[in-house]
């Protein structure tokens, strides 16, 4: 059974005066513990809205949630918000994007560890300072006595997201959820924070639902695929089918403008004309099927199902999806 | 040395084509703040109250029933005694201590209440952004010597901010004597350096700006720089901070009065100097104070009003 | 901790010379001259030459600036031509009250400007946000002296519920310490003296809050609004802290930063706004006194209180920079 398993999530911003505006649109998936599943996505497309209404760290006025979150037989969106207080941080944590303007920057790095360890496993003075250096080893930061005492700004980028992992990880929660954990890192950090996030889900059999727009961090690092476009999964599959087989015109897409070091000298890259800007409500059809080159009528009929066209756990919502024996097709 | 000119020149056009993109822009900056203003309820407000303020002031002495100073009286005043005549026809504000009709007092008094806050606020706001934009100036673009002329101009301002603003201005007062001139110019004197730290901070925001370094790098002279490029963008704070500023002006200038610092002539019913004078028969005759309180209340409201609507109509961080 | 204290010592002396050549410039302008300020308009020629000759006016002006200066840094700031008595010694007796009334204005204006500044941010466009603003808006637009004869009109001439003037009721049995009646009151058990100094203490200390509340309200409403949008807010969040924590160390604590700043800007208006109540209220504190003072052209007085004032105010900036830095870690480091 998942431990978390969404059904159907949708979340639409209100806005006195202003029209409705559909961040997610119904969006599925299941996570089961151990497993690294991915939102992929351009931005825009709902992935961090996802998981934030996950979190329940949406503002209360002015959003609209539906569908289910089951997590670990609860339903996360009907629950109190007590109770969700005391599983968020402790069952339930979050990495953020952005590790410097995540850390508040005038209580020292220990404090905003040990508020947690007071918070959910009631530690307190000593025993909770010892418990957050031990984290901050754990998580690879040098002489962790001294940075407990240091400052968000006294700290480098790499060691500011190695502290955000350690406050996530420091209740063992059951799910972890990383909002592009790397993306405001230089590349060779990247490396290291993945690997440190590979090496605790392997160790703890943390479930993570990592939310990214890289492939190449889906690549290294997922074990099952979302890919998002305008608030609902277009695509769903593992890994190695979606990266082999991208059955989506958008996957196809996606993965097609990613330049190539084998590919022939002098061949042009393929990028997905448009952008998320021009769409149309999924209700009417498909939302991609301005900026797709394979459309056709048949796209502007309602939402398209979720079908599996090509092999069964590939769950792909196209009516003209790409298939790999039909090369020989001339799209119009 | 003439091709050396002709050259400058050149470039110097070449960077205002370049400039055009930003001019645009910029337009389209305005063009959003002002339907950010109109949309804005305080905005209105505060326009409306001001428009009729002026109104009155431009129209009151006409409509005036009496002069400001002649005795409407009918012998039925006795300050002393604290028997006054309150609101009755032909004197709808009643009449004040010396039994003049104090509606007509305050009609002509809300040309002078803004003639005062204008003038001051002028005041402070030329000499103000003269020092501000030769600090600021000498800040972007003057090396270090004019690094230093900015730290000794605001070291200035610093000491000036430092007084409490009716101290300065009854030190004003006291070199000049007593004339609706000393009130304007000390009220003035207190928005200096007001004026002048805000132009110069939004010049250095501006100066660090990548369109002046690009203006820099394609080696257009300082003074041009500053003149069409760094001084436009640096206008809008300033225009906010005017607008608010006649709202303080009128407030203080009314504190001075209290203070006894106000214009003397009666002929000239300032509200600030009404207030003054009717406050020492409050507790027998309130309604007196309150009318030209009242006018000064409203009146600063309409502006401050206004003004918080414009800052908050030109703040990028509430744009979207 | 300590170089920043002797650094802004240091900054002081450029800004106090500054001052000092200002003032007596001011008081070279004045119509008369000084002579005639200690004399009066009435006074003759050959007195006023004498006096000249007395104060070294017929001397260079460097010279005259030099002994001025001197005198300056003697705290000798001359004697009031009201009261024969040296300035300072007036100040030094006036003082306490006006401090006592600005730090009760204070305290009412923070006690009740952060939280409600707070509340307005957290209920944006609720009734208590608007309610707030609009206040304090009018608040900043009502002339502090209107406010305070408005205050004691109602509430002490027609409803009689505080009195009208003074800062102690005559005859009531209170000993001297401080010169701080609440404060004296404490010390030496007379409760009912200290009680007595509140009651006084009221309606000025709410006619001068008025300023600073409005500011301080709307300055904490601003920067909750800013705080609350920022990232370690939600990352707070997502540990699933209580309220309480969030509330007071992630939002608050990075929130009042600029409210503490606001506050040490304030302390000139405060200033002003004293002199304005305590003449209102007839307070007896430096406020009355200068009232007087501008009254009787009294210019040793007014000279000795701007360099008073200029000396307190970067003091009180000086302990917001101090206060600022202990909680502001990033300052520290410079």
């Amino acid at each position: 059974m998942a431990l978390l398993s969404v059904d159907e999530l949708s979340v639409t911003f209100t806005a006195k005066g202003r029209k409705d505006s559909i961040a997610v649109d119904g969006v599925s998936f299941d996570v089961a513990e151990g497993q690294v599943v991915g939102l992929v996505g351009e931005s825009g497309c709902g992935k961090s809205v996802t998981s934030l209404a996950l979190m329940g760290l949406l503002p209360a006025k002015g959003v609209r949630i539906g569908g289910r979150a089951v997590f670990d037989g609860q339903d996360l969106l009907t629950m109190s918000p007590q109770y969700r207080r005391d599983i968020r941080g402790s069952q339930l944590a979050m990495i953020f994007q952005d590790p410097l303007s995540s850390l508040n920057p005038v209580v020292p790095i220990g404090v905003q560890i040990t508020e947690i360890l007071e918070r959910h496993r009631g530690m307190k003075g000593e025993a909770a300072r010892k418990e957050a250096a031990h984290l901050l080893d754990r998580v690879g930061i040098p002489d962790p006595a001294r940075r407990l005492k240091e400052f968000p700004h006294q700290l480098s980028g790499g060691m500011r997201q190695r502290a955000l992992i350690a406050m996530a990880v420091a209740c063992a929660p059951r799910m972890l959820i990383a909002d592009e954990p790397t993306t405001a890192l230089d590349v060779t950090i990247q490396a290291q924070i993945l690997e440190l996030l590979k090496e605790l889900v392997d160790q703890e059999g943390t479930a993570l639902l990592m939310i990214t727009h890289d492939l190449g961090v889906v690549a290294g690092l997922c074990d099952e695929v979302n890919v998002l476009y305008a608030g609902r999964a277009v695509e769903s599959a593992g890994r190695r089918d979606l990266f082999t087989y991208p059955t989506h015109p958008y996957a196809h897409g996606l993965l097609g403008s990613i330049p190539r070091l084998d590919a022939p000298r002098g061949e042009p890259l393929r990028p997905i004309r448009g952008s998320i800007n021009d769409r149309i409500a999924w209700a009417d059809g498909c939302a991609f099927a301005p900026r797709c080159d394979r459309y056709t009528m048949e796209c502007l009929t309602g939402t398209p199902e979720l079908t599996e066209p090509r092999a069964a756990g590939h769950q792909v919502r196209c009516v003209n999806p790409v298939l790999p024996k039909s090369k020989a097709e001339v799209s119009a | 040395m003439t091709t050396v000119t002709k050259k400058a020149d050149k470039i110097d056009r070449l960077a205002e084509l370049m400039q055009t993109t930003e001019v645009t822009s910029g337009a389209s900056l305005w063009r959003e703040a002002m339907r950010r203003l109109r949309a804005s309820k305080m905005a209105a407000i505060g326009a409306v109250v001001i428009a009729a303020f002026v109104v009155i002031a431009l129209i009151g002495p006409w409509i005036a029933p009496y002069a400001p100073t002649a005795q409407t009286w009918r012998g039925d005043v006795f300050p002393n005694r604290g028997e006054f005549v309150g609101m009755r026809s032909g004197n709808w504000f009643g009449l004040d201590h010396l039994g003049r009709d104090v509606f007509s007092r305050w009609l002509v008094g809300a040309r002078q209440t803004l003639l005062v806050g204008v003038v001051s606020m002028l005041i402070g706001l030329v000499v103000g952004a003269l020092i501000g934009v030769c600090s600021g100036a000498a800040a972007t673009l003057g090396g270090r010597a004019g690094q230093r002329v900015d730290t000794v101009i605001m070291r200035f301002t610093d000491i000036m901010l430092s007084l409490p603003s009716l101290l300065l201005a009854v030190s004003v007062a006291a070199v000049l004597g007593q004339s609706l001139t000393t009130v304007m110019i000390a009220v003035g004197v207190v928005q200096i350096p007001v004026f002048a730290r805000l132009l110069r901070g939004s010049m250095l925001v501006q100066g660090g700006s990548d369109y002046v370094l690009a203006a820099k790098a394609l080696g257009l002279r300082k003074r041009r720089i500053v003149l069409t490029q760094i001084l436009p963008n640096s206008l809008s704070p300033v225009i906010v901070q005017a607008t608010l500023s006649l709202a303080t002006a009128i407030i203080e200038a009314a504190a001075l009065s209290y203070l006894g610092l106000g214009n003397p002539d009666p002929a000239i019913p300032e509200w600030g100097v009404m207030l003054a004078q009717a406050q020492r028969f409050f507790d027998n005759e309130p309604m007196m104070a309150v009318y030209p309180a009242v006018g000064i209340i409203i009146t600063a409201l309409g502006f401050t009003l206004l003004g918080e609507a414009m800052r908050e109509a030109l703040d990028p961080k509430l744009r979207g | 901790m300590l170089r920043l204290v002797v650094r802004r010592l240091l900054q002081l002396i450029p800004t106090l010379l500054g001052l000092s050549v200002l003032l007596f410039l001011w008081l070279d302008r004045l119509p008369g001259g000084p002579a005639s300020a200690i004399l009066g308009e009435k006074a003759t020629e050959a007195e006023v030459a004498r006096i000249n000759r007395a104060l070294g006016l017929d001397q260079p002006v460097y010279v005259q600036y030099w002994r001025f200066l001197k005198r300056i840094f003697e705290l000798d700031l001359g004697t009031s031509t009201q009261t024969g008595q040296p300035v300072w010694d007036e100040f030094a007796l006036k003082f306490p009250a006006t401090v006592e009334l600005s730090i009760a204005a204070i305290l009412i204006a923070v006690v009740i400007g952060i939280p409600l500044g707070y509340l307005a941010a957290k209920r944006r466009g609720g009734w208590i946000d608007v309610a707030s603003v609009s206040t304090s808006l009018v608040g900043i637009c009502i002339p502090v002296f209107f406010l305070a004869i408005l205050l004691r009109s109602v509430f002490s001439v027609q409803l009689g519920l505080f009195p009208a003037s003074g800062r102690l009721t005559t005859g009531i049995n209170a000993t001297e310490v401080t010169g701080f009646a609440v404060l004296d009151g404490l010390l030496t058990g007379e409760l009912d003296a200290s009680w007595d100094a509140i009651w006084h203490l009221i309606l000025p200390a709410v006619a001068l809050a008025s300023i600073p509340l409005a500011v301080i309200v709307r300055m904490t409403r601003a920067s909750v609004l800013e705080v609350l949008g920022e990232d370690y807010v939600r990352t707070a969040e997502s540990k699933g802290l209580e309220k309480r924590v969030v509330r007071g160390r992630h939002v608050l604590r990075n929130a009042l930063l600029p409210v503490i700043t606001a506050i040490g800007l304030l302390t000139g208006s405060l200033l002003s706004g004293a002199v304005l109540t305590e003449s209102v209220f007839d307070f007896g504190g430096i406020g009355s006194f200068i009232r007087t003072a501008i009254d009787g052209r009294d210019y040793p007085v007014l000279v000795g209180f701007i360099l008073f004032i200029a000396m307190v105010y970067v003091f009180i900036n000086l302990l917001v920079d101090i206060a600022y830095s202990i909680i502001d870690p990033r300052v520290r480091v410079h």
